[in-house]
């Protein structure tokens, strides 16, 4: 199924445009990208790209767009104008590339639900029947790489919101995802729990595509390669932006586990920055 | 009871066996499509689609005494009542969801009220009670017929395709992620529970059958441990109210529907008590 997916879209895509690289090295490639809400404009002329194996942190405030950008890129919204590709093909045709960790504040704590059951959601593929047994191994995989493992048989409604991102993120790798997009995944997390979601979000770095949006904008974990601020531009209120980073002075400790970063938002790089070396 | 068991032999009062018959076929819709309306939390929609069928009643009684065609039965036009409603509401629901509330109040009192209007302008004296609550003693075996038939459909859909089903209604979001077609399986969903809904108001009445949906569905809620556990559950809850109610309203010659549902409502209610309690209890330890 998987190959299918990857040859076809990726020869009809390549007449449409011409990415920098070959398609498998360019996790996301946003072109000229518009969207509104209605008459709410959020997004206009939006161009940015990821590379294969990049942490990037996405940052922006309250109601800059980062859950709709999220959405434009794993395929739950159409954009009005331009393109998101995924390794070089529509989201759509890249399920399989693609794990998704949903914000997910809004679930119903009366909905019956073992931890096992969803994580077995990752394994869903259009209306196709769930293969067991082979997938199986990838549902212990995954709650064992997000620690959840001995969760497994828990109601969902009975864990802290710690346990439930991870259970969340389980969910999202049972798919071994190429590229994994996680919306503010740590709000409202103590710093213990924090610190542990980071530490699995580690074991990803530079083998799966990250990326994380957060809602503190100033520092971001030091695991991030790249920081692209969304609607931080007064003069463009509607855009994406790549900001530098340095190494953080006198940085608070108790925000995303560990390390931090510091995004120097007065520093705008060229979206090209990061291209150097890169195949 | 053993008054009820000795009915149920006696080749003199056949319909108290088709009701027995028909609270087993209907136990299964209650339990599964039950489920599914709880954890979805749309027992508004099928609130409204039972009532807006009062309307499609009353519109084909009253065309019928006017002389339309004989197949301008009740039960066609609680069908296109219910499968309109049903249709308005998903419609208002997936486009601008904030009217969702207002739009399923207003079929649920204009469905009801054009009932009412149809049925006095029928000649004849038409008592809304028996649609409204429904007289299980009544149901015909071309009744049981399609219950079993709505039975197959609705099991073999949600052995297909519990995990999508299952992952629709618990994030619809991730769902979309993973290409589950979350559009269509809502629809799928309100459409059977439309249907559902016209076959089994003949039996606890329209009134009643959006309580049926909901009172055995909740109780199973309380102890089931995941949605398959839920459906099976409830299932088996719905078997015994119905077959308990309709024991005892035989027994003390009371209305079926009426008794079915206190039935359910007052275990329901038991249940809630006891998890407060437990809860409070949990909560001082």
């Amino acid at each position: 199924m998987s190959d299918m997916d990857h040859s076809a879209p990726q020869a009809q895509a390549a007449d449409e445009v011409h990415l920098p690289h070959a398609p498998e090295n360019v996790a996301i490639w946003c072109q000229n990208l518009a969207f509104h809400y209605r008459e709410v404009e959020v997004f206009n002329s939006v161009s940015f790209h990821v590379h294969r194996g990049e942490f990037v942190a996405l940052t922006g405030k309250n109601g800059a767009g980062k859950s709709t950008l999220l959405k434009l890129i794993v395929g739950l919204l159409e954009p009005a104008q331009g393109q998101v590709l995924v390794f070089g093909a529509p989201p759509r045709r890249r399920i399989e590339s693609i794990g998704y960790v949903p914000q997910h504040t809004g679930f119903d704590a009366a909905f019956p639900i073992r931890v096992e059951e969803v994580v077995g959601m990752g394994r869903l593929s259009g209306l196709s029947p769930v293969a067991k047994r082979q997938k199986q191994e990838n549902v212990e995989w995954a709650l064992r790489q997000a620690e959840v493992y001995d969760l497994r048989e828990r109601p969902f409604s009975t864990l802290s919101g710690g346990q439930r991102r991870r259970v969340l993120v389980a969910r999202a790798l049972v798919g071994h995802p190429k590229l994994l997009v996680l919306d503010e995944p740590t709000a409202n997390m103590d710093v213990d729990s924090e610190k542990k979601f980071y530490d699995v979000l580690e074991r990803f770095k530079g083998s799966t595509t990250v990326l994380v949006a957060t809602h503190d904008s100033d520092f971001v974990s030091a695991l991030a390669d790249t920081v692209l601020c969304v609607g931080q531009d007064i003069d463009h209120p509607h855009s994406v932006h790549r900001h530098a980073i340095e190494q953080a002075v006198n940085a608070p400790e108790d925000i995303y586990g560990g390390k931090v970063v510091r995004v120097r938002h007065d520093i705008e790089l060229p979206d090209d920055a990061c291209c150097e070396g890169k195949e | 009871m053993g008054g009820f068991l000795q009915a149920l032999v006696n080749p003199a009062v056949p319909f108290v066996r088709n009701a027995l018959i028909g609270s087993v076929l209907a136990a299964f819709l209650f339990g599964i499509l039950g489920s599914l309306v709880t954890v979805r939390r749309i027992a508004g929609l099928a609130g409204a689609i039972s009532h807006t069928v009062l309307g499609g009643i009353g519109l084909a009684l009253f065309l019928a005494s006017r002389g339309a065609p004989k197949w301008v039965s009740p039960m066609l036009g609680a069908l296109v009542f219910a499968i309109l409603a049903a249709l308005l509401i998903s419609l208002v629901s997936l486009k601008a969801k904030q009217r969702e509330d207002t739009v399923i109040n207003a079929l649920w009192a204009i469905g009801m009220s054009l009932g009412v209007v149809f049925l006095a302008k029928t000649p004849g004296y038409i008592d809304p009670m028996s649609y409204l609550f429904g007289n299980i003693l009544l149901v015909t075996s071309q009744d049981l017929y399609l219950l079993a038939a709505l039975d197959v459909i609705v099991l073999l859909l949600v052995v297909r395709y519990y995990r999508h089903i299952e992952a629709a209604s618990f994030d619809e979001e991730f769902a979309a992620t993973k290409g589950v077609p979350v559009t269509a399986v809502y629809l799928a969903l309100v459409l059977v529970i439309a249907v559902a809904i016209v076959l089994l108001q003949t039996f606890v009445g329209i009134v009643m059958v959006i309580a049926m949906l909901t009172l055995p569905a909740g109780t199973a809620g309380y102890f089931s441990r995941n949605l398959a556990g839920m459906m099976v559950n409830a299932t088996l809850l719905s078997l015994v109210f119905s077959v308990g109610g309709l024991a005892v309203s035989w027994h003390f010659d009371l209305p079926a529907g009426a008794v079915i549902v206190l039935l359910s409502g007052a275990v329901f209610i038991a249940f809630s008590a006891g998890r407060m309690l437990a809860g409070r209890r949990l909560a001082r330890s």
